[in-house]
């Protein structure tokens, strides 16, 4: 594995504190890989025998894409094996099937359910009240994560949900505030008071990926201050596509203004035997300035992600693109970054 | 550098922004494409080839916003003057304000005392913030009253970040279907809402539905909800028919929709989605935007170089710039061929969509200069194109 310069946040690893939490979120900018590292912590997590849970709350397939299976159901169903045995299943909850799952349960709706559901009424009252959709959602991922076999165990270890983006995960975590408005009684408000106090607990973390760019650094910031003023507890910073610095550190500065020496590239060739063309010196010159702007663009972004004053695990990127093999991968890395 | 624009059928961007027929340019894409960039780099350039532009961006980078002025602007358009920008035709920008599109909504259709009491309605409120496409269908509204005020001639319209770029056709209606109260009459009052001849076959059912939903949502909400519902009816006829009204301005044969795209497995998916709804729809899509390609700038082969780094490492010279160089081409050589078997998955399942390859910058764009570069690239894959 490529080393990478030295980490500008507060520390690269797992802490104590993220092994005592059952149930993680992972959060992040749009096109920053949400779901892929999710799948990969959930392996991370899932290696040496431990049954994990991995949950999609948007309807978007994100899991059965990455993990390359079928469209998932409503329904946990086992996806891949870690590591050592471990187990890690995927469980794609449907907002409108918690509802009249729920109404089955306390209304005993009968078929009128289904037939309520053809007319709409019940996206209707999923998507008229927003607030009411994520208490069903995060009602269901409470269930998961307190849900006990009959020996007493916990049936999963670990419960990780590939959850709304960045400018969403608040509102959609922070269930007080929906639940004011919207259950002033009822069942329902029992499972809301229920969640909160999960999510504000120490069991619960929330991780944000990112990439080294403006956008993401800058949201990754804000969500770190929104969740503490929210009272939930920011995790680590997955940062994704790392480019490892390729040319020698004291020569960057120089390569970020395109002053890389062509005599000495072509002396240096013509010592192995090889001789390429001026165009193609030129080139090569061309893409490593390049390298050189980006990765320092890279490194003053990890400094700004410093600010955030969290623990930091990095994933490199790969050229080859993400398959389920590179979600092993990514696993393996993130074991030997400490999570556990 | 332009190289591996070649390999793509490249879009004419100039022909397109110089075209007086074309009166609207929609970039759309999921999210973190770089849709935002591109509708601005458009936008510029159309200006500085003679055009009275004005673009409508959703959320650009805040270095981005604040370069071109747009930080201290309401929800109007803004003439962009900025040293060292003297742009033949005019260029005018805006960021689009949800909550005060709506508001504005409110105030031009109501009369000032009605529409107090519907800006103060709490279902308005929940509405006008949070309802997911709420943000599609005001940005829609804004471009209709962009069309209309006729004082640009070419509008360039960024879409809403969303995951999936159809949201953008289907939020609107959403939010119709939503607030089009036949529902909420139900829920709230179903005695008044006749005519719906399946409401018999549930109604033991739906009455207990009704109540649940009430228990749930509270009985208050779905009051207010009423309450407004009923009032914006009156005011235009409901939300249907305005969006009806702006997806027929879509369809006009002066709007020209371009997906942006990241080579990105992703990204294509939802640009396939995309491009294949708007044949559905007969909308005109003039191409997509492969944004952010790597191509290769060196014509020397991976292997070649690997053979040439490792035989420097052999000779002592590991750790070399020399060495290092090698190296960094043979990544980039891998990154380009994968961004390039990504797009001909693409063109093979898209024959007819002329593709445009533009380079990625080194760096994050945020000024006049940066914008104008990727103008460049932009309008340089169809030089590519003409040249092969």
């Amino acid at each position: 594995m490529t080393s990478f310069s030295g980490p500008a946040t507060a520390g690269i690893g797992w802490t104590e504190e993220l092994t005592r939490a059952r149930l993680h979120f992972v959060t992040g900018k749009g096109g920053t890989g949400k779901t892929t590292l999710a799948t990969s912590l959930g392996l991370a997590l899932a290696s040496g025998g431990r049954r994990v849970l991995l949950v999609e709350v948007e309807g978007r397939q994100g899991i059965a894409q990455v993990t390359e299976s079928e469209p998932l159901p409503y329904g946990e169903r086992h996806i891949a094996s870690a590591r050592g045995g471990g187990d890690l299943r995927a469980l794609h909850i449907d907002a409108e099937a918690a509802l009249l799952e729920y109404f089955e349960m306390f209304y005993n709706l009968g078929f009128a359910g289904r037939t309520l559901r053809r007319m709409g009424a019940v996206e209707f009252a999923t998507t008229l009240a927003p607030g009411l959709r994520d208490v069903l959602l995060t009602g269901k991922i409470k269930e998961c994560v307190t849900r006990t076999d009959s020996d007493g165990r916990y049936t999963y270890d670990y419960v990780i949900v590939d959850a709304p983006p960045t400018g969403r995960v608040v509102k959609f975590l922070d269930v007080t505030r929906a639940l004011t408005d919207i259950a002033k009684t009822g069942p329902i408000r029992g499972q809301a008071e229920a969640v909160v106090k999960l999510v504000h607990s120490d069991n619960t973390v929330v991780h944000i990926t990112t990439l080294l760019e403006e956008m993401p650094v800058r949201e990754t910031l804000e969500a770190v201050n929104e969740l503490d003023e929210a009272d939930l507890r920011p995790g680590a910073v997955l940062i994704n596509r790392m480019r490892p610095v390729r040319l020698p550190k004291d020569t960057l500065a120089d390569a970020t203004e395109g002053r890389i020496d062509v005599e000495r590239l072509r002396d240096d060739l013509d010592t192995v035997g090889y001789s390429f063309g001026q165009d193609a010196l030129k080139g090569l010159i061309d893409e490593a300035t390049e390298h050189a702007i980006r990765v320092t663009a890279e490194q003053s972004a990890l400094n700004q992600l410093a600010e955030g004053d969290l623990p930091a695990l990095e994933l490199p990127e790969l050229t080859s693109g993400v398959d389920v093999a590179a979600l092993y991968e990514f696993a393996d890395l993130l074991v030997e970054q400490g999570v556990r | 550098m332009t190289g591996a624009a070649a390999e793509y059928t490249g879009i004419d961007v100039d022909g397109l922004i110089d075209d007086p027929e074309t009166k609207v340019v929609v970039c759309c894409g999921s999210g973190g494409v770089g849709k935002t960039t591109t509708a601005a780099a458009l936008a510029l350039r159309a200006a500085e080839r003679g055009r009275q532009t004005v673009v409508l961006t959703i959320d650009p980078a805040r270095r981005l916003a604040q370069s071109l002025g747009l930080r201290e602007l309401g929800n109007h358009p803004k003439k962009i003057t900025v040293e060292g920008f003297d742009p033949k035709g005019e260029l005018w920008a805006m960021m689009l304000d949800m909550r005060r599109t709506f508001d504005d909504m409110v105030l031009t259709h109501a009369g000032p005392e009605r529409a107090e009491q519907l800006l103060a309605n709490p279902f308005y409120q929940t509405i006008s913030s949070s309802f997911s496409g709420t943000q599609e269908y005001m940005a829609m509204e804004k471009l209709g009253q962009l069309v209309a005020s006729d004082e640009w001639d070419l509008i360039i319209v960024d879409t809403p970040p969303s995951r999936s770029a159809l949201d953008f056709l289907d939020a609107p209606g959403r939010l119709s279907t939503a607030l089009d109260g036949r529902m909420i009459k139900m829920l709230a009052g179903p005695a008044r809402a006749g005519g719906w001849g399946i409401r018999k076959v549930v109604s033991a059912g739906f009455s207990m539905f009704s109540k649940a939903v009430s228990t749930v949502v509270g009985g208050q909400f779905l009051a207010d909800a009423s309450a407004f519902m009923q009032a914006f009816d009156t005011m235009f006829g409901g939300f249907r028919e305005r969006a009806t009204k702006t997806a027929e301005l879509l369809r006009s044969a002066d709007t020209a929709f371009l997906v942006v795209a990241a080579p990105e497995p992703d990204a294509l998916r939802e640009a396939s989605y995309f491009v294949e709804r708007l044949s559905e729809e007969s909308m005109p899509l003039t191409g997509l935007i492969a944004n952010r390609t790597h191509p290769v700038l060196a014509d020397v082969s991976a292997n070649k170089a690997l053979a040439a780094a490792d035989a420097l490492a052999g000779n002592g010279e590991g750790g070399s710039v020399t060495e290092a160089v090698l190296r960094l081409h043979a990544d980039r050589v891998a990154l380009a061929e994968r961004e390039q078997r990504l797009l001909a998955r693409f063109t093979k399942a898209h024959p007819s969509v002329e593709v445009a390859g533009v380079p990625a910058l080194p760096t994050d764009v945020h000024d006049i200069d940066g914008l104008r570069a990727i103008g460049d690239r932009l309008a340089s894959a169809a030089t590519a194109r003409d040249r092969a």
